[in-house]
């Protein structure tokens, strides 16, 4: 007799716990080809804001982390990742992401995404950051800075895709909210396991699956979110709506890009959500 | 009791500049009529009209943009070498005739001719030279390999749209207009409806300086004009200071396009002074922090956080100290405040300071005549200040402090960021490892310790949260204007 499976509940993922939605709502994830593979939670208004409370709460102690520290844990999450290939490999082929081999390509090049970024979180500063030679007698220094909170809509691949947009915000000192892409959101909810088990506090990245068109608005408009990344909207009206919205507290925004998630990121996507901050002080005796 | 000196009348001359009766476009190289109705520029320390300038319409400013578009084929072909000997010029053509500037930009702004001629006009010039500099020097700024694309680094974007505030006429003009052409682009700048003449004589400088004409575009006129520039479809980048008001229109204005864009917006500055501060030094520039420009500035330090054990002591040296302010003609080269920029604005700080009476806090001036005729407003501060004033809030852009105390390091920082701004702060202690503590910790994009109101080109310049983004100087100001 063969054995029933024990199947996952996909929940969401705040301030470092999996909660269900609070409006206990859901919503079918299949494979391309109609096959059920389990009810995602369906994140409301109020899951979102709970989460930007979680990422708010969350800034003052991962922006104050050595950046080191945060190396270090990015590197964590690439390790723990690295533990689970076979795990996501069959996710993502299940979710009709192309073959096994395919799919566990794309692991691995999400792998080493997270210690290409990992590495990025003590040099940063070096090569975005300036000793400025001003004309008089002063100290100028000019170092970037996270921007804070970060919403970001995650783009269709839902794995290296996702990790491709999260990393570049964490690795800074940001915290995040993201909304998972809205058809194959397993993948990211199973990287929360990861993240909550590679010393990552809880907080520093939150994740909402559900209707993006429903979230998107809300953390585009919420007041305590400092930046937004538009990548996963591929509809243009919402990315228009959200947009206009971000401009009502200045959020530094990213707007919607099609990215072959396989080619040399570049620094872009960290300096999108960094600040510069210049400090002067006088030199004398 | 020791005799006081007075100060003899020390005017600079104003013969030195000629004024036109009337000011038109400057397009293509030409000066040309505006198609929207004229409007007159005053003198704000007089309310004499100065001369009569063109507005532009919509229609004006395409026209504008068009010879921009043209111009940017041949501009951004240039060997950045070339594109470098221009600015080096225009630069060394301010520096040539940085009297006449100085003496026209206090005529048209109100501030005092010892702030143009030290202060705007020496950092115009040093503006146009730094950034002559980089022009053939793209290849190293290190944006190669920033891109999401992973190509570009040295690609200029286009026509960029500029316009620019009242408070530094000309300055806030080279800090838009120097980085651009150096990155190669084309520009149609829109100066402040009250302060056009220097951008008008910066044009004639770039005739003289053979700019090939398209390069540089002035278009005056009021808001609508400014609207139309940033809302052109053919406009690849928007660069904006101004109020945040405005920066949330631009903002919405561009979502939804492909225009890249940088705002340098309002601000609320915290200038914070520690127990073991060296007074006299700190009152001084806690002085310049508000004082400085009549206090328009955005980066004003117009929040005193005193540390409670020495307010009395501190308040009483900075009471002292504006007793000795000498407010009049801005063209006197003794005078320290000169005159409020225009009657609306005046309008406005006297209505934030009744509000700042009316909700209870105290309100202090030192005796000071100020002139019968023009716009004019003594330095004041205000004692007793709450958080929740409405004077501790928003931005008053005048010479109003707003003084309120702390009693720790941690309460300094949280009171310094509570306020949507984030452009500036200030430090004042003898301690190191607490500068670079509360340094940290202040969520503000400039931080100045035991000093004040310190720019340079070098130095990128710009804020947090709603004092916009984007910076503007230095290596990083560069990025605004190239496609990375």
């Amino acid at each position: 007799m063969s054995r029933l499976s024990v199947r996952k509940t996909y929940k969401l993922y705040i301030g470092g716990a999996f909660p269900r939605s609070e409006s206990g709502r859901s919503y079918p994830v299949t494979s391309p080809k109609g096959e059920f593979l389990a009810n995602a939670s369906r994140a409301s208004r109020k899951d979102a804001r709970d989460a930007v409370v979680a990422a708010r709460k969350a800034f003052p102690g991962w922006s104050g982390a050595t950046p080191y520290n945060r190396g270090q844990i990015l590197y964590r999450v690439a390790e723990m990742l690295e533990g689970r290939r076979a795990q996501f490999a069959e996710e993502l082929a299940q979710s009709g992401q192309g073959g096994k081999k395919a799919a566990l390509e794309a692991v691995d090049a999400t792998v080493d995404r997270l210690v290409w970024y990992a590495g990025w979180s003590d040099k940063i500063a070096s090569v975005h950051g300036a000793a400025n030679p001003v004309a008089g007698p002063y100290f100028n220094l000019s170092s970037p800075e996270p921007t804070g909170v970060v919403a970001i809509v995650a783009p269709a691949d839902p794995l290296l895709g996702l990790v491709s947009v999260v990393a570049p915000v964490i690795v800074t000192g940001n915290t995040c909210v993201v909304v998972a892409s809205e058809p194959s959101p397993l993948a990211a909810i199973t990287l929360a396991e990861v993240l909550a088990t590679s010393d990552l506090p809880g907080g520093v990245v939150n994740v909402l699956t559900g209707r993006q068109a429903e979230l998107a608005p809300w953390l585009a408009a919420h007041m305590d979110v400092n930046g937004l990344d538009l990548t996963g909207v591929a509809d243009a009206d919402l990315a228009l709506q959200c947009e206009q919205a971000a401009a009502e507290n200045l959020k530094r925004v990213l707007r919607p890009v099609q990215e072959d998630w396989t080619a040399d990121p570049g620094i872009g996507r960290m300096t999108r959500f960094l600040e510069t901050k210049t400090v002067w002080h006088p030199v004398g005796i | 009791m020791m005799a006081i000196f007075e100060y003899a009348p020390a005017p600079e001359s104003r013969d030195v500049v000629d004024i036109k009766p009337s000011y038109g476009l400057f397009i293509n190289g030409e000066f040309t009529d505006g198609s929207g109705p004229s409007f007159k520029t005053v003198n704000p320390a007089t309310e004499e009209p100065l001369a009569e300038i063109a507005s532009a319409t919509s229609d004006d400013v395409d026209r504008a943009v068009q010879a921009a578009r043209k111009a940017f084929g041949v501009w951004s072909a240039l060997p950045g070498a070339e594109r470098a000997k221009y600015l080096f010029r225009i630069a060394r053509i301010i520096q040539e005739r940085a009297r006449e500037l100085a003496v026209l930009e206090s005529l048209d702004n109100g501030k005092p001719i010892r702030e143009s001629r030290d202060v705007d006009l020496p950092l115009v010039a040093a503006h146009f030279f730094y950034y002559a500099g980089w022009a053939d020097k793209l290849e190293y700024a290190g944006f190669g390999r920033r891109t999401t694309n992973g190509q570009g680094g040295t690609k200029p974007l286009g026509v960029a749209g500029q316009v620019i505030p009242w408070n530094f006429p000309l300055l806030m003009l080279a800090w838009k207009i120097a980085p651009a052409l150096a990155c190669g682009n084309t520009v149609v700048l829109k100066p402040a409806e009250t302060t056009p003449l220097t951008a008008l004589l910066f044009a004639e400088i770039c005739r003289q300086a053979d700019l090939p004409p398209g390069v540089v575009n002035i278009v005056t006129g009021a808001g609508d004009t400014g609207a139309a520039v940033v809302a052109h479809p053919d406009v690849n980048k928007v660069a904006f200071t101004g109020s945040t008001e405005v920066g949330r229109i631009i903002a919405r204005t561009v979502a939804g396009t492909d225009k890249k864009l940088t705002l340098e917006l309002g601000g609320k500055a915290a200038n914070i002074v520690f127990e073991d501060a060296a007074i006299d030094q700190a009152v001084e520039g806690i002085v310049n922090g508000i004082f400085f420009n009549q206090g328009h500035v955005c980066c004003a330090g117009s929040r005193l956080l005193v540390q409670e054990s020495i307010q009395d002591e501190l308040l009483a040296a900075l009471k002292r100290r504006m007793g000795t302010l000498r407010v009049g003609d801005p063209l006197d080269k003794n005078t320290d405040v000169g005159a409020i920029n225009s009657a609306a604005q005046l309008a406005k700080i006297r209505e934030l300071s009744e509000i700042g009476e009316s909700e209870g806090a105290e309100r202090w001036s030192p005796a000071c005549e100020l002139p019968d005729k023009g716009f004019w407003f003594p330095p004041t501060v205000f004692t007793g200040v709450a958080q929740s004033h409405t004077i501790a809030r928003d931005e008053i852009f005048g010479p109003v402090l707003s003084v309120l105390t702390f009693r720790t390091p941690a309460e300094a920082v949280e009171k310094a960021n509570n306020t949507p701004y984030g452009l500036s702060a200030g430090i004042w202690t003898e301690k190191g490892s607490r500068i670079l503590w509360m340094a940290d910790k202040l969520r503000a994009g400039v931080v100045w310790a035991n000093t004040f109101n310190k720019f340079d080109p070098a130095s990128p310049f710009g804020g947090y949260k709603e004092s916009g983004y984007g910076r503007e100087g230095g290596l990083l100001g560069l990025e605004a204007y190239l496609d990375v």
